[in-house]
C-alpha cells in the first residue's frame, strides 16, 4: 500500500501529554508541542490559545526538514537543536525519537539552559513511549485489532465530506 | 502520511500541489481559501519571494467535517515550481498522502509539464511513494488563455495512468474544488482500505 500511517492510540496519547506537561512545569515554559516531522500536531500543552497551533506545526516542520537538508549537503546526518531568539520569546526545537519535533516556547521567566535540560529529560521519556507506539502500529491496539474504524466508510461518508 | 490521533478522533491527510513554475498552484490554493468558510479552514501561509513566486511552500489547513466520529483535516501544501528549487519540493513532499498536477495548458509550457511530471515522478520514489499507486489528480489549468493546446492532446501527454482530470482556469475557481475533491475521495478511499 502506498499510503502510510501515524497512528496514536489514547494510552499513549494519555503519556505524551504527561509527559509534555511536565516538560512545560519543569523549564517553566509558555507553551509545549509535540509535532510529526510531516507537519501535524501531536500534542500540546501549555498557553496554546495564544498560537495559532496549525500553522505553528507546518512551519516548524518545514524549518526542521529544511535544516535537515542543510545538515546534509555538509555531510552532517541532522542538526539535533534549533534555537531561535526572539526579542520576548524564544523558541527551541528538537527531535525526538527520530520522528517527532518537540517544540517549546519559553521567555524571560525561563532560560536556554534550562529548557535544554529540561528537554534531554523529556525526550528519553518520550523516545520510550514512541518505541510502545511503533509497537502497536505493527500489531494494533489490544483489543480492536480487527477491524479498523475506517473500514466501514462509505461512499456516501465521503461525498457528504464535501456537500454533495 | 495519514495521521490518525484515536485519542482526539482526528484523520489529518497531506495533499501537495505540484507542477512547473507559474502555473497556478498558488491560485488554486488562494480561491479555495477564499470560496471556504473561515470555521473551516485555517491561515494561509505562502512562504514567498518579493516577487510573490513561492520560495518554499503555501499552507493551507481545511477542515471538513467528520467521518465516522473523526474531525477530518486536509493540509495542502504547494511546491516551488522552478525548476532550481528541486531541494525544497523534495522536502514537501514527505509524508504525502495524495498529489495535485496543475499543468499549464499552453502550448509552449508542454515541455515544462512534462519534465515537473517526470521530476514529480522521481522525487515520489525518493519518498519510498510511487507515482502509479498514489491518489493522484491532473488539472489543466490556464484553459482561459490564447494558444492553449487542447485537452485531448494535452490528455494524451501528460495523463500517467489515466486519473481524473480537470479543465480549469483557477483565478475564477474552474475546476479547482472537482480537482481538489477527487484527490480527497482517493486518499479517503485508501483508508477505508487500511
Amino acid at each position: 500500500m502506498p499510503t502510510a500511517y501515524v497512528e496514536v492510540y489514547e494510552e499513549e496519547f494519555e503519556r505524551l501529554e504527561q509527559a509534555l506537561r511536565r516538560l512545560r512545569y519543569d523549564s517553566n515554559a509558555k507553551a509545549v508541542f509535540l509535532i510529526d516531522k510531516n507537519g501535524q500536531q501531536i500534542a500540546a500543552v501549555g498557553d496554546v490559545e495564544e498560537f495559532d497551533t496549525t500553522s505553528l506545526a507546518s512551519l516548524t516542520a518545514g524549518n526542521v526538514a529544511a535544516t535537515d537538508g542543510l545538515a546534509k549537503l555538509i555531510g552532517e546526518r541532522e542538526f539535533s537543536v534549533l534555537f531561535h531568539e526572539g526579542q520576548r520569546d524564544h523558541i527551541h526545537i528538537s527531535i525526538v525519537a527520530r520522528r517527532a519535533i518537540l517544540l517549546v516556547i519559553f521567555d524571560e521567566r525561563s532560560s536556554l539552559g534550562l529548557v535544554r535540560l529540561r528537554v534531554k529529560r523529556a525526550s528519553t521519556e518520550m523516545d520510550e513511549i514512541f518505541e510502545d507506539m511503533n509497537r502497536k502500529e505493527n500489531r494494533g491496539p489490544e483489543g480492536q485489532v480487527e477491524t479498523s474504524p475506517f473500514s466501514e466508510i462509505t461512499d456516501e461518508d465521503i461525498d457528504s465530506l464535501f456537500g454533495d | 502520511m495519514t495521521f490518525i490521533n484515536y485519542a482526539a478522533k482526528e484523520i489529518n491527510c497531506k495533499i501537495v500541489y505540484y507542477g512547473p513554475g507559474l502555473g497556478g498552484k498558488t491560485t488554486n490554493l488562494q480561491h479555495i481559501y477564499n470560496k471556504t468558510a473561515p470555521d473551516r479552514r485555517g491561515k494561509m501561509i505562502s512562504l514567498a519571494t518579493e516577487a510573490d513566486r513561492t520560495l518554499f511552500f503555501d499552507f493551507l489547513p481545511l477542515d471538513l467535517g467528520s467521518i465516522r466520529g473523526f474531525t477530518t483535516r486536509f493540509h495542502l501544501y504547494t511546491v516551488p515550481g522552478q525548476v532550481f528549487y528541486d531541494a525544497s519540493r523534495k522536502l514537501i513532499l514527505k509524508g504525502v498522502d495524495g498529489v495535485v498536477f496543475v499543468a499549464d495548458s499552453q502550448t509552449d509550457r508542454m515541455e515544462a509539464n512534462v519534465e515537473s511530471i517526470r521530476n514529480l515522478e522521481l522525487n515520489l520514489q525518493e519518498h519510498g511513494f510511487e507515482l502509479i499507486n498514489i491518489p493522484y489528480a491532473l488539472q489543466f489549468n490556464k484553459r482561459d488563455l490564447p494558444s492553449i493546446m487542447p485537452v485531448d492532446e494535452m490528455y494524451r501527454m501528460l495523463n500517467y495512468k489515466r486519473e481524473p482530470t480537470f479543465a480549469g482556469i483557477a483565478p475564477q475557481g474552474v475546476g479547482v474544488f472537482e480537482t481538489l475533491k477527487s484527490v480527497a475521495k482517493q486518499i479517503l478511499v485508501e483508508l477505508r482500505k487500511k
